[in-house]
């Protein structure tokens, strides 16, 4: 990377050009999402900075957005904040009812995605597995196909069978499409998975199921943790799929993010925005730490 | 089992068996049967699951493009009663080939059916699927299924009396076509195709194509949006991986950061930094590059579009360019130049070369991603930067024929399908990485 000695005064030139190059790049990619966080505390409902935010005056700063997304739905915003208050806020704010929704859902389809992903990564990372190649393409499909023809899919399958406008339905969709995120992180953490180990296990009289909670989870739970959180993630983001079977009662964040960027866009939906900022923030380094841990147990070398 | 058996004891010293007398071969085939058995029962119920939940309601949209019951069959949406429609007029469709002049018995056919329609309530059903091959048809089925009980003898005076436009042939040629339910049209509508009266293919009037226009433009949005991620992936993935791990791993949060962050947010914050009032913009007039009144129209068109999607899938093309070029050994490019070759000739040389199989991995990912995309389009779009998702979209959501939608998806299915079907081919899906 550094600039050897013997460089001609053009690759010089170059050098610092590619660097400026990469940091503008850096800038494009990071800039849009770091740059909703100050404006969602304009004090103003405008997009842009305003003079008194440039001049970092208090007074251009304000969190009525924030406070906005508590108050939007309730039926006495305007009382005092005692108890009473915030249990009209928990009950009645749309957007604490939209956060409310979008967990629940998250959380079963994790769960469902995970088992059932975490178990067919075992068998999968198997070499004796039947058909491995063509059964890996099907499951990782889900990713691959675009989301408006699953959720089309989806629609007439729900419309026939009766699970349209259900919680299930929306549970068992958001699953499906989590599946292929676990299946790729936890196939990824098997490879180089010592099976020795397990023989070892048996050989001392382990049964396999022993076996498998004493050994290969200790060692896999990195890969099944990260694959659960992009399971989580891809729920948690996931707006087509629950336009579109979802009863219009079923609000989640996205969608209620989806209809406020399409109705009205206010600078609500950008605290919303900076809120998910940071939760992704904190997933993202889970799912570092995570990694480190699981190559330091797999003895490769640290990342 | 017992002739092995039998086999084992006859030949047993020059036969390599198990501790319980078992011949080897036999021992080790069962042992490998049984593994292979345990390896399928793991990913059973994965592969169950995602049959019924993904496999399953594709088939059915599958279905939906090809068959329309519009013209053949009404379910009673309280009682789920079925009813054939229209089953005179498809009685005279059978006994008279294509091109025959409607006659006074297909136009009593035509009353006798109206009637049905009216009593079941399934007239704007009818008129809706005609609807669909000639527009403008549906309220003449209303109409006239409102009048039915009045009509009489002779039919084809007093259905015409109602409205001219039943004579034309067009429209007797849509009703045979929607006679059966089982069609190909929507399939030919979603390229821009249609029947004429004789039943022969032709391209639609040249001021209602659409479709072909739209797929060409997804195709050459992708095309662009592909090779706009690809520009700025290559620098800054080889820079990720030059750099030593410590320093390039704190990089790669920029890059995964944005990966992790929700598609929504994203798309939030390119419609703030873009808008003509946005930040952008503001800065621009700020330093006084732009007049106040000549902003730049960026958000809301197929800029908007191109932007914010470049973003969103460049983490798609520096993951697979960055992992690539994490196993090119510097000295290779340290030989070339020692043998003298200039920085230049090293690059398109050697290290180059070594870099194609990352970008056929990212190309071929974000491609594939383009194609497909439909939030971003969506809300940043406006009219000229949607994509073909929108449009299916539009018709599920808007315009309701679902048919139309479902054969669009099906053509689109079917091109990602290949482009999958060449990625697992030249890359493999298991090497498929997420940070």
């Amino acid at each position: 990377m550094a600039l050897p000695n013997h460089a001609s005064t053009l690759e010089r030139i170059w050098h610092y050009a590619y660097l400026i190059i990469c940091g503008l790049i850096f800038l494009f990619l990071i800039a849009p999402i770091l740059i909703v966080i100050p404006l969602s505390f304009n004090a103003e409902p405008y997009f842009t900075f305003t003079e008194r935010m440039l001049k970092l005056d208090p007074t251009g700063y304000s969190t009525r957005w924030y406070d906005l997304l508590l108050t939007f739905g309730m039926q006495t915003p305007e009382a005092v904040r005692d108890g009473s208050w915030w249990s009209d806020a928990w009950a009645n704010s749309q957007w604490i009812n939209a956060a409310k929704n979008s967990v629940i859902i998250g959380f079963f389809s994790t769960i469902l995605a995970t088992a059932l992903g975490t178990l067919a990564a075992l068998g999968l990372s198997r070499p004796e597995m039947p058909f491995r190649r063509a059964i890996m393409a099907v499951l990782i499909s889900p990713m691959i196909v675009p989301i408006i023809i699953t959720a089309t899919g989806m629609f007439f399958f729900y419309s026939a069978t009766g699970l349209a406008n259900s919680y299930v339905g929306i549970v068992l969709a958001h699953a499906t499409l989590g599946i292929p995120f676990v299946i790729i992180t936890v196939t990824a953490t098997l490879v180089g998975f010592d099976h020795s180990l397990t023989r070892a296990a048996a050989n001392l009289g382990a049964d396999p199921t022993t076996t498998f909670f004493k050994i290969t989870m200790p060692l896999i739970l990195p890969g099944v943790i990260s694959g659960a959180l992009f399971a989580f993630v891809t729920s948690f983001d996931e707006v087509v799929v629950v336009l579109l079977v979802a009863a219009h009662d079923q609000q989640t964040i996205p969608r209620q993010m989806w209809n406020g960027i399409r109705e009205q866009i206010s600078p609500a939906i950008l605290s919303v925005a900076t809120i998910l900022v940071i939760i992704s923030i904190l997933l993202l380094t889970t799912v570092e730490l995570l990694r480190r841990r699981s190559e330091r147990l797999r003895g490769m070398s640290p990342g | 089992m017992a002739t092995l058996t039998d086999d084992s004891a006859f030949g047993a010293d020059d036969r390599l068996t198990t501790a319980d007398g078992k011949p080897l071969k036999a021992a080790l085939a069962r042992a490998e049967a049984r593994a292979k058995r345990r390896a399928f029962f793991l990913v059973l119920p994965l592969f169950l699951f995602v049959l019924i939940t993904f496999i399953v309601p594709i088939g059915q949209m599958l279905h939906r493009s090809v068959h329309n019951s519009g013209f053949t069959l009404h379910t009673d949406i309280g009682s789920k009663v079925q009813t054939p429609i229209m089953v005179n007029l498809r009685d005279w469709f059978d006994n008279n080939p294509r091109g025959t002049e409607p006659d006074e018995a297909a136009f009593e056919a035509l009353a006798a059916d109206l009637v049905v329609l009216r009593e079941v309530k399934a007239a704007g059903q009818a008129g809706t699927r005609i609807n669909y091959e000639l527009s403008g048809t549906r309220s003449m089925f209303t109409k006239a299924a409102r009048k039915a009980p009045k009509l009489e003898a002779p039919f084809a005076a007093a259905i015409l009396d109602l409205d001219e436009d039943w004579a034309d042939p067009e429209l007797w040629a849509a009703m045979r076509d929607a006679s059966s339910a089982y069609t190909m049209n929507f399939y030919l509508a979603a390229v821009d195709l249609t029947r004429d009266t004789d039943g022969f293919v032709a391209q639609v009037d040249e001021k209602r194509r659409l479709y072909k226009q739209l797929f060409v433009r997804t195709l050459l949005l992708s095309l662009l949006i592909t090779g706009l991620t690809f520009v700025l992936a290559y620098p800054i993935a080889h820079m990720l991986a030059t750099l030593p791990l410590r320093y390039s791993n704190l990089l790669m949060i920029l890059v995964l950061l944005p990966f992790w962050t929700s598609l929504l947010v994203r798309t939030t914050s390119w419609m703030v930094l873009l808008q003509s009032q946005g930040v952008v913009n503001d800065a621009l007039v700020g330093t006084g590059v732009l007049a106040d009144d000549s902003r730049i129209q960026m958000m809301y068109n197929q800029t908007g579009t191109i932007i914010a999607m470049t973003h969103i899938l460049l983490p798609f093309m520096v993951l697979p360019l960055y992992s690539v070029m994490r196993t090119i050994n510097p000295s290779y490019v340290r030989a070339a130049k020692s043998l003298g070759a200039t920085s230049w000739t090293a690059f398109r040389r050697i290290y180059f070369p070594l870099t194609v199989p990352g970008i056929g991995a990212g190309a071929l990912l974000v491609f594939i991603l383009a194609v497909g995309y439909y939030i971003t389009p969506a809300l940043v779009g406006g009219a000229d930067g949607q994509l073909i998702s929108n449009l299916i979209a539009f018709h599920m959501q808007k315009s309701l024929n679902w048919s139309l939608a479902a054969a669009l998806a099906g053509l689109l299915l079917g091109g990602i399908l290949i482009l999958y079907w060449l990625y697992d081919r030249l890359i493999g899906i298991d090497n498929l990485k997420l940070g």
